[in-house]
């Protein structure tokens, strides 16, 4: 009982990092119909901009908690522009070409963005500074690390953040509307053009955030860690049901219980192959998601 | 080009390299130590330059300044390609397989390295240009089964003592039912996901060779592969030889890339190559006319199969080692650029691909480390300048949108 409490509390933590790169991919495909290969990479940039930034405040000698803060800030505003500036250069021009072509430059640019991390940042892991929160509690015998806490704190922040801006703003209303119907949305006079930017702006911000709880919680960052976290919140966002916000919330939180069970009732050494196997599984069975693909509303 | 256009153009320059400076100087600026300018700056003030000289290029041709070059140029080149579509291309076929031949006499064994394993990712790359160029299916996992053909040669060889050659038609056997097993339940789903399926089926076939440690002995690999046997003439009698110096296995490369190059095109032009086309271009329209699509695909699948693992089996019999280091994601990305940067569908186009992207590192050994991130950018940047590659492939008969 005590190692399912604690599997439980790793895989809320887990899973809550998940939704929040899943977001990203299936507001994305919900807009333009694109796997943003690059994603998996912004994740990693974020990581890094977290771990350049909260060393240098705290060596100014600043509080953890407030280098905490400014740095989330800061490098998700780093990362929307990174994210701008991708999809201007390379998928802005390809908007009408074939699908086939726009994956391709989508992948090549997330092998240039992987290397450029690696040629500015380094091979080697890069440790986040110690002892940023420490302690902890225990429930029930399973411990809770504060960590765990500012982690899911943040994630759930983030998360209905993300439900206001979707759902309640005029904003978020326009980008609904282009993910249904680019021409119509343009006939009312939205600028889809501009909520596309936005679309991977508010995507990358997100896994910006994902990739410093994610480098807190591990300790360190490396530059290819985008890679297998991407594909994992890629089948996070399809067993979610592509293009579906709340689906893709609720898919990372499956993705991250199923990782910690798997690895911890069956094999460690598999613990990747379980979400490919997933990923794998509800394709061929449940093409949809659980929470259907083309649920209007709830579509982005 | 008028003023307002041009004025238009480098204000969105100047606000690009804003963006450039202001993503680039955190990466390398902001230490622990305190905030540094001058490194960021100094690379960004070379990109800065070297962009807006190639963009001030870009408009004085756009208004014709260099016409006085251009113009002989072009009528250089025209006269010049008369000149060599007049040639018959057999004669350039037998140019080039000359020159392949006598390659080994004439270099040293640094170079004769290098050839090996471009002739290794022309097999992999005409294999995967079955696949890709041909049928349309973008497969992100390809390099899965290279690695299914070298652990089965491996395997064969260490436990059983079989021999290359009866090795080779197993492994590509096994490097088919590979492709029809991951092929299968990929294959329904449409286009996009099947990249990120088999990019995920790639993924667990390292992850399974890294953790079978009973059958593949894990991380620390297959030693004692035995190099490709072959009977010789000498002294008087047919003896037993190992293939083992680097010019041997040279030619033996060479030849399984020529059979490859030559199953590939005449592949091309078969009826199930036209039935790869037709389902790369339409399925539904294909599928109307008769093509079993599903069939066609695991085909596809399955020949591109058989290619990576012979390429597989070779590679396990050089290096006479074999670790599941050798068969990660980005090896299948490397393929993948080849494919793309020559040009899909192109037997000549993969052939220069991998010339340029094994064989140009090699000539610029200072910029080993650039290699994949050079080759991302211009694979992300290729598909908006010049999306059929280098070398774009020549369709057969003519197409209803290029007659008219």
């Amino acid at each position: 009982m005590e190692v399912f409490l604690q599997q439980l509390v790793n895989g809320i933590t887990l899973g809550g990092v998940y939704a929040l790169v899943a977001l990203g991919y299936t507001m994305v495909y919900g807009i333009i119909q694109l796997i943003n290969f690059a994603h998996g990479e912004i994740f990693a940039a974020g990581g890094y901009m977290g771990v350049i930034l909260i060393s240098w405040m705290v060596a100014q000698g600043y509080p953890p908690f407030v280098c905490l803060g400014v740095a989330l800030v800061l490098a998700m505003g780093y990362c929307a522009l990174l994210a701008m500036a991708v999809e201007k250069l390379v998928y802005k021009p390809l908007r009408s070409s074939s699908r086939l072509s726009v994956l391709l430059s989508a992948l090549g640019m997330s092998i240039f963005l992987q290397n450029g991390l690696m040629l500015t940042q380094g091979v080697y892991d890069r440790a986040y500074p110690g002892e940023m929160v420490q302690g902890g509690f225990e429930i029930g015998g399973a411990v809770v690390s504060y960590m765990q806490v500012v982690i899911v704190g943040i994630t759930v922040v983030l998360l209905v953040g993300l439900n206001f801006l979707v759902f309640k703003t005029r904003i978020g209303k326009a980008m609904r509307a282009t993910a249904q119907d680019k021409t119509m949305s343009a006939l009312v006079g939205i600028n889809s053009s501009r909520i596309i930017s936005l679309t991977f702006a508010i995507g990358a911000a997100l896994a910006c955030a994902a990739g410093i709880m994610v480098g807190m919680y591990y300790g360190s960052v490396r530059y290819d860690m985008g890679f297998v976290l991407g594909v994992k919140a890629f089948s996070a966002a399809v067993l979610g049901g592509i293009g579906n916000i709340t689906g893709a919330m609720l898919g990372g939180l499956l993705i991250g219980m199923i990782e910690v069970f798997a690895a911890g009732y069956i094999s460690s050494e598999y613990k990747d192959v379980f979400a490919f196997i997933i990923l794998i599984g509800v394709l061929y069975f449940m093409p949809t998601g659980i929470m259907g693909e083309n649920v209007d509303d709830t579509r982005v | 080009m008028t003023i307002p256009a041009s004025r238009k153009l480098w204000l969105g320059y100047a606000v690009a390299m804003l963006w450039l400076f202001a993503l680039l100087w955190p990466l390398l600026g902001i230490k622990p130590e305190g905030l540094e300018f001058a490194d960021s700056f100094a690379l960004w003030s070379t990109l800065a330059l070297a962009s807006a000289i190639l963009l001030a290029f870009w408009q004085l041709k756009q208004h014709g300044v260099f016409d006085f070059v251009s113009r002989p140029a072009e009528a250089v080149s025209t006269v010049f390609s008369k000149a060599t579509g007049r040639v018959p291309s057999w004669i350039w076929l037998v140019l080039v397989l000359a020159g392949a031949l006598v390659f080994p006499l004439l270099t040293e064994r640094y170079a004769q390295d290098v050839a090996i394993s471009v002739l290794v990712y022309i097999c992999l790359g005409l294999g995967l240009n079955v696949v890709v160029g041909m049928a349309g299916l973008l497969d992100l996992g390809y390099i899965a089964f290279y690695g299914v053909g070298a652990y089965t040669y491996a395997l064969l060889s260490v436990h059983f003592g079989l021999s290359f050659w009866l090795s080779l038609p197993i492994a590509g056997a096994f490097s088919a039912c590979a492709g029809c097993i991951i092929g299968y339940p990929t294959l329904r789903m449409r286009g996009d996901y099947l990249a990120i399926v088999t990019l995920g089926f790639g993924e667990i076939v390292r992850i399974v060779l890294n953790n079978w440690m009973s059958l593949t002995n894990g991380p620390n690999g297959i030693l004692g592969i035995k190099p490709p046997g072959a009977y010789w003439w000498s002294d008087g009698k047919i003896e037993h030889i190992w293939l083992g110096s680097l010019e041997q296995f040279y030619y033996v490369i060479l030849a399984l890339a020529v059979c490859t190059v030559v199953a590939v095109y005449r592949l091309n032009h078969s009826r199930i190559g036209r039935a790869f086309e037709a389902v790369r271009e339409d399925q539904t329209a294909a599928e109307l006319m008769g093509v079993n699509t599903l069939g066609i695909k695991l085909l596809a699948y399955s020949l591109g199969a058989i290619f990576g693992g012979l390429a597989g089996a070779f590679f396990a019999a050089r290096m006479r080692f074999v670790s599941p280091e050798s068969f990660t994601f980005i090896e299948s990305a490397m393929v993948l650029a080849m494919v793309v940067l020559g040009g899909m569908g192109s037997i000549p186009g993969v052939i220069l691909g991998a010339l340029a992207l094994i064989a140009l590192p090699e000539v610029f050994r200072g910029f080993e480390l650039y290699r994949m991130f050079v080759f991302g950018g211009v694979m992300a940047v290729m598909m908006i300048f010049r999306p059929k590659g280098l070398w774009p492939a020549k369709r057969m008969g003519t197409r209803s949108e290029e007659r008219d």
